[in-house]
């Protein structure tokens, strides 16, 4: 396979340093990439950002006044996809890792999940639409939204748990069947509990998927500017707010302030699920 | 005895339940793929296959249901991606993999996991806001082009392709890089020669699916490219995609058209079904 690489003549060097300098500026494109976009959005942003621009509604369709309904949107949608995603995660992950051997079953649950992961967010819109908003009469409303969501995120849960549940030693389970505890009991009060930092990163990247999503929340949540009385009243999510506020050029410093808040939010929530994801990896 | 049973039908209850927990993801791919299927079968019907899949006129309120402009224009923008996008992002594996110190590596590391995690929102802005202007301004045309939506969308897939590459070289064995340097190969000559060959399936895997990423994003894709209706002629011309013209008139198609955004929704699916069982297939390749 190797056309002896043995050679290590003049041209062979001059190669090597400049493939090690297009590696190395790879690695810095990517990393400059990403401050850029974050200092361009904070910079413009942050300035803009007040107490009152996070607690009050907006006027003008956005041209004036704050973002408080999104802020409320974004979490409540966030409410309703989550804790459905992480059930439905986690319950088949543990399903995936503790009840079965690979079979035909736990291939056809894997490659459904990936395909699933997949789907572009545009398609979980569209489905969403006639499933919730048209077909089940839930109209534009933060059931439809969080339903969609958590259909979209339910993948991630899936993946991070797995792992997660794969990397608890086999000695935990055994000392506890040891103890006389029974299937369930020992899944229940040992192996997720153990599992439960690397089960919260899934949850985590989840919540950061959900929050940063404009396609798949446009055409089921809404786009109302006004507070949700219900949970079948629609709302705007601050990603959906940015990007009308930017497309339509209804105010740029109104745009970048929502950038700026809804890039923190999720640096946060995704520094978190860093942070969760390295302890649990230290821990085994 | 009695309390043995009911302990053991517990336990079986609550694996039926966790079974169908599992089969939840199957299911709702199922689902998604019924109900677009059910809503774009319409338009099908109505404009033929050949009307809609190689009709060059989209003009839904005149009946004229042809799409083939929006396909050519998500693969022109897939592919300029993919040009862009797929170097770097494999280059910037091997970075991580073989040349980076482990301080900067795990910067590079977090850079990628935070770079997947910006709204794709975010990213058509910055478009919008620097890149569109610098082409209009210095390569010409109006900015709003193929080309900015591949650069673009060429950042958006560097996580994807990042991650999978990554992956697809750290599995290798490491006597493979050692027997290479153990005969004198410079570090070049490893990668070139060694590292990328033999992961070279996982890497196409990788690109495969940072494909699949750039065929299916939609916000960014919207802000930048123009949206017209032309089969772009070059890099410059403003273009659009299956993704942005879903997404353009979905909040207020009605009938045959919304049926007919379905349809292009049915385009999109297949095109990503099959990506996906390539990329599967590749990988399988590699296991064997």
């Amino acid at each position: 396979m190797m056309r002896n690489p043995a050679r290590r003549s003049g041209a062979n060097i001059i190669k090597d340093r400049l493939g090690t300098a297009v590696v190395w500026s790879s690695g810095i494109l990517v990393m400059g990439v990403l401050l850029a976009i974050i200092s361009v959005v904070l910079a413009r942003g942050l300035p803009f950002i007040s107490l009152e621009f996070l607690t009050q509604a907006p006027q003008k369709m956005g041209r004036e006044g704050g973002i408080f309904p999104m802020i409320v949107g974004t979490f409540l949608l966030a409410l309703v996809a989550v804790p459905l995603a992480t059930v439905l995660g986690v319950g088949a992950a543990v399903y995936l890792a503790e009840y079965t051997v690979e079979n035909r079953l736990t291939r056809l649950v894997r490659s459904g999940t990936e395909i699933l992961a997949g789907v572009p967010s545009i398609i979980f819109g569209l489905f969403g639409f006639v499933l919730f908003v048209v077909k089940l009469g839930f109209g534009w409303s933060v059931v439809s939204g969080g339903l969609t969501l958590a259909f979209m995120t339910l993948p991630t849960i899936i993946r991070t748990s797995e792992e997660s549940l794969h990397a608890v030693p086999r000695i935990y389970r055994e000392i506890s069947y040891a103890l006389g505890a029974g299937k369930w009991q020992t899944i229940r009060k040992v192996v997720l509990p153990t599992a439960g930092q690397g089960i919260l990163t899934g949850v985590m990247l989840a919540l950061g998927r959900a929050v940063a999503e404009t396609a798949a929340v446009i055409f089921t949540a809404g786009s109302s500017l006004r507070l949700p009385a219900g949970p079948f009243d629609p709302v705007r999510t601050m990603a959906v707010h940015f990007y009308i506020l930017a497309r339509e050029g209804i105010s740029m410093e109104r745009a970048y302030a929502t950038a700026a808040a809804l890039i923190i939010l999720i640096l946060v929530v995704n520094s978190l699920a860093l942070v969760l994801m390295r302890r649990y990896r230290a821990r085994f | 005895m009695r309390r043995g049973w009911s302990l053991l039908s517990h336990e079986r209850r609550i694996e039926q339940a966790l079974l169908v927990s599992a089969l939840s993801s199957v299911f709702i791919l199922g689902l998604i793929i019924v109900f677009i299927f059910f809503e774009g079968l319409p338009a099908f019907r109505a404009a033929g296959i050949t009307g809609l899949l190689g009709g060059l006129r989209w003009a839904p309120t005149k009946s004229a249901f042809g799409i083939l402009p929006m396909i050519a224009g998500s693969l022109w923008v897939t592919l300029g991606a993919l040009t862009l996008g797929a170097p770097v992002g494999v280059l910037c594996a091997v970075f991580l993999a073989d040349f980076a110190p482990a301080r900067i590596a795990d910067i590079t590391r977090v850079s990628v996991q935070m770079l997947a995690a910006i709204p794709s929102v975010v990213f058509g802005f910055i478009g919008l806001i620097f890149v569109v202007p610098f082409i209009r301004q210095y390569i010409g045309g109006p900015g709003f082009s193929v080309l900015a939506s591949s650069i673009v969308l060429g950042v958006m897939i560097l996580p994807t392709v990042v991650s999978i590459s990554l992956d697809a070289i750290e599995s290798l064995p490491r006597s493979y890089k050692e027997g290479a340097m153990a005969l004198g190969a410079t570090r070049w000559q490893v990668v070139s020669m060694v590292t990328l060959p033999s992961a070279r399936s996982g890497i196409l895997a990788a690109i495969i699916l940072g494909m699949g990423r750039a065929l299916g994003e939609t916000m960014a894709v919207i802000m930048v490219a123009g949206n017209s209706l032309k089969i772009p002629t070059g890099l410059l011309a403003p273009v659009r995609t299956l993704t942005s013209g879903i997404a353009l008139e979905m909040g207020y198609a009605e009938g045959l058209h919304r049926q007919a955004l379905f349809a292009m929704g049915i385009v999109l699916m297949a095109l990503i079904l099959v990506l996906n069982l390539v990329a599967s297939a590749v990988a399988r390749g590699r296991s064997r």
